[in-house]
């Protein structure tokens, strides 16, 4: 076949590449066949969840693919050069020489990514040695890189170890890193997630900042939709190893031919949709069934002026809230804000410092936490934990992990137990054949309804909710927030949902309450508070969520002033 | 659905053994060896104590495979009995090590605090001492007893436990599953024995086959020295202090085979020790 030559050759051409992973239950394949170009000074978005193989096509681009990881098919063009065959090293003889480095990446932790041992100066310098630099040009060079990644005093950070600098700062470092040898193209896996949103936004500016004043080309990889439409130019959705879509941010989201494309931006959530818009089809809502509580009823949770101390430190100062019965109320806040303390402060898993925490008008912060699961109202206050890997006990099966709580918190034993737990898991959406697995034997999502299950089971009057679905993909957690929110209703439980995603809990509550540094800023009806934040806070919080307006154009990254 | 499981294992076993086929080689030694132990009664060809003055000092031969000493008794008798009496030890100490430092250690990981800084301070003054010249001394303090070699050989062996234990819950002390069985009803001293254990015990397995290697070297170097068990009894120990004697004079085989019995076990168990961590952990693989 003879191409014409086209009029702007792309950097990166990767054709029906395949690729395949050894493991023990013999071979998986990856990638079935995907092909997508980047032009130079290009920013391409690779969207897809958990398992559609996006990072794997960056590392195969890349050379990176780990010893498991074979190309069985295809092709990868690199300025025109086939570079399918040539390892890591190879490529960048081939091709970094000349014209700089071929291909930096930024990882998903960047905290791992950097040696913990060596100060983040010297290992600037390493790179820029390994890339022809002389000793004492490196140390020059790497403050000036530094600098370029807007790290505030620059000179004194050359010689912090990674452990001293924040989860930013650290991928500032990584920035810097990937930039120093001046590759053509810049692969970013996952740069912020675990980032807060308004880092999200200071490092994802600076990127968009960087790569376009340096011509280099860009591809994104992210399972956050609004992420991948406000920095990229044109966006590519896979699954299951193909890439099933591509095309303009724009023109993507608000048609989507494709059927994955269509569920994947309706489960997203963006600055207005409903639970209702997530999961269309579903039923609607189960009508509440809270009782109307006759006046003069003590609020079912009342946190007056609470606090907790760690040394010096103040994770919580002086935070006051009332709950009624039913209600669900949000904990917003970033990293640091004190919201998990407080969730565990009020699940009587460790002892407030100061001030009071009541339940239906009893004082249970008097009650140690270490006698706490003797008391009567253990039962009362559940939790449901952020990481559905590490909430689950490896050795328990999905059967023993709900039965667990009921075993200790109830009267319940042989079949009726056995019938709670089923109940339970069918509620939480479990079916019964699962009950016997392991958690290792368990998807993502499988492993967040084990833990809803088990915290429904005995019953509770108060839900406490901590990120539930920060780890899932966007179409699971749609279900698992319908789930929450249909459990709620039906059961007329109080929900206090902690999460760090504000259109989240613009969803499923009434009531937010938003923290920073332990205290609280602002509280009051979510859809005030999210139409009309009153603090300067929360608006900085709002604005730096990445959205996408299904409908609405590209809007171009703003500079960082 | 029982034997499906089984099977399952079994051949998540195999799969792991073929890229491992040291392990397996250390993994059938050891094996042999608890085999040699438990039936050592039948298997020895002469009785191990009886002596036969006319037959002394004969090197190996088709009647006595490894040789005979200066009364007489055939060695590999005597090397084959030993086995259970060495491993008896070993085991023992070992296991007593690790129940009571496995126990000293998650509560002292889980707790933190005051009571996890004295006790770690204690470990390192037992650590500092020569452990050797520890197990010398508390065997020379308690009496020349068998059950005080092991109680000795346990009481150096308790460090490695209780750090271990001690390191193992401290990482999963903020687990979610253990914040998850305090909000359903479980205390904190449940918490550690019925949650934590159980989690830490697989890799802390694998301390146990590296230390066995280790407990038996040094139960045999306290009877070398002549402390602990004491002769006619047959122990790996003594054959090579009784064999000393005349390695001079050119009966090697005195010395050289319940030396080389002591070498394989030792071998057996470290080699076992390291496959076990390299197949729960392919990280530590060098």
């Amino acid at each position: 076949m003879i191409h014409a030559s086209p009029p702007a050759p792309p950097l990166l051409s990767i054709e029906d590449l395949r690729v395949a992973f050894a493991t023990r239950a013999g071979t998986v394949e990856a990638l079935r066949g995907v092909s997508l170009a980047v032009a130079p000074g290009e920013s391409l978005g690779l969207v897809g969840e958990s398992g559609s193989g996006k990072s794997v096509t960056a590392f195969a681009a890349a050379r990176l693919l780990d010893r498991a990881g074979r190309i069985t098919g295809g092709r990868i063009r690199f300025r025109g050069q086939d570079v399918t065959r040539l390892s890591a090293a190879d490529l960048r003889d081939a091709q970094g020489s000349a014209q700089g480095s071929a291909i930096g990446m930024i990882f998903q932790n960047p905290r791992a990514a950097l040696n913990p041992i060596r100060p983040v100066g010297l290992q600037l310098a390493d790179v820029l040695r390994a890339n022809g630099h002389s000793r004492a040009a490196a140390r020059d060079k790497a403050l000036a890189a530094l600098e370029a990644v807007r790290i505030r005093d620059a000179a004194r950070r050359l010689d912090a170890y990674p452990h001293e600098l924040s989860g930013g700062m650290c991928q500032r470092v990584m920035i810097a890193l990937a930039l120093a040898a001046e590759p053509a193209l810049l692969i970013a896996d996952e740069p912020t997630t675990g980032l807060d949103v308004t880092t999200q936004k200071t490092v994802m500016d600076l990127v968009a900042r960087l790569t376009a004043e340096r011509g280099m080309a860009l591809i994104l990889i992210t399972h956050d939709l609004g992420l991948a439409a406000q920095y990229c130019s044109r966006i590519a959705v896979m699954e299951a190893g193909r890439l099933v879509e591509e095309g303009a941010p724009g023109a993507l989201f608000s048609s989507p031919r494709h059927p994955y494309t269509a569920r994947l931006v309706a489960a997203s959530p963006t600055p207005t949709s409903t639970l209702a818009d997530l999961t269309p089809g579903a039923p609607p809502p189960p009508a509440p069934a809270r009782p109307n509580p006759p006046a003069g009823t003590p609020a079912l949770l009342e946190v007056q002026g609470i606090g907790k101390r760690y040394g010096d430190a103040a994770a919580v100062e002086d935070v006051s809230f009332a709950m009624r019965e039913g209600e669900s109320l949000g904990l917003v806040g970033e990293s640091g804000s004190g919201k998990s303390t407080l969730s565990r402060l009020i699940c009587r898993l460790i002892d407030p410092s100061a001030g009071e925490i009541l339940f239906e008008g009893g004082s249970i912060g008097a009650i140690p936490a270490r006698d706490f699961h003797r008391s009567p109202l253990r039962r009362a206050i559940q939790i449901v934990f952020q990481d559905p890997d590490g909430s689950l006990n490896p050795r328990f099966s999905a059967f023993d992990s709900i039965a667990h709580p009921v075993r200790r918190l109830t009267e319940l034993r042989g079949e009726a137990l056995r019938r709670r737990v089923i109940e339970s898991a069918g509620r939480a959406g479990l079916g019964a054949d699962l009950l016997g697995r392991f958690p290792h034997q368990l998807s993502g999502g499988q492993k967040a309804r084990v833990g809803i299950a088990r915290a429904v089971a005995v019953r509770p009057r108060l839900l406490v909710l901590d990120e539930p679905t920060a780890a899932l993909d966007v179409s699971v957690q749609a279900g698992v927030l319908r789930l929450l929110d249909d459990l709620r209703r039906e059961d007329g439980l109080a929900f206090l949902f902690v999460s760090h995603d504000l259109n989240v809990v613009r969803m499923m509550c009434e009531r937010t309450v938003v923290l920073q540094a332990g205290r609280v800023v602002e509280a009051g009806d979510s859809r005030d508070l999210f139409q009309a934040p009153r603090t300067a806070y929360t608006r900085e919080l709002l604005a730096a969520i990445p959205h996408f307006r299904p409908g609405a154009a590209r809007e171009p990254a703003e500079p960082v002033a | 659905m029982t034997t499906l499981a089984a099977g399952a294992t079994l051949r998540h076993a195999a799969w792991i053994l073929r890229g491992n086929p040291l392990t397996a080689v250390a993994a059938a030694g050891a094996l042999i060896l608890c085999l040699v132990a438990a039936f050592s009664p039948w298997l020895v060809p002469y009785d191990p104590v009886a002596s036969d003055v006319s037959v002394a000092l004969q090197p190996p031969s088709a009647a006595h495979w490894a040789g005979t000493d200066q009364l007489g008794r055939d060695l590999l008798s005597r090397i084959v009995a030993a086995t259970r009496l060495d491993l008896a030890i070993a085991l023992s100490a070992v296991l007593l090590s690790f129940a009571v430092g496995a126990v000293i250690g998650a509560v002292c990981g889980y707790a933190g605090g005051r009571l996890d800084r004295v006790v770690g301070r204690v470990v390192d003054v037992l650590m500092a001492f020569p452990l050797f010249v520890l197990a010398m001394a508390l065997v020379a303090a308690l009496g020349n007893r068998v059950e005080n070699i092991v109680v000795a050989t346990a009481i150096i062996n308790l460090p490695f436990y209780v750090r271990f234990a001690r390191a193992e819950v401290n990482v999963r002390r903020e687990a979610g599953y253990v914040e998850a069985a305090r909000a359903g009803g479980e205390g904190h001293l449940a918490v550690v024995l019925k949650f934590l254990l159980p989690n830490v015990l697989p890799a802390m397995a694998v301390q146990i086959s590296l230390n066995l290697g280790w407990a038996i070297l040094n139960a045999a170097g306290l009877s070398f020295i002549g402390l602990g068990v004491r002769p006619p009894t047959p122990e790996w120990g003594i054959l090579v202090a009784e064999g000393a004697r005349f390695i001079t004079t050119g009966k090697w085989w005195l010395v050289a085979f319940p030396g080389l019995a002591l070498m394989l076990a030792v071998l057996c168990f470290n080699l076992l020790g390291d496959g076990l961590r390299d197949i729960l952990d392919p990280r530590m693989r060098t």
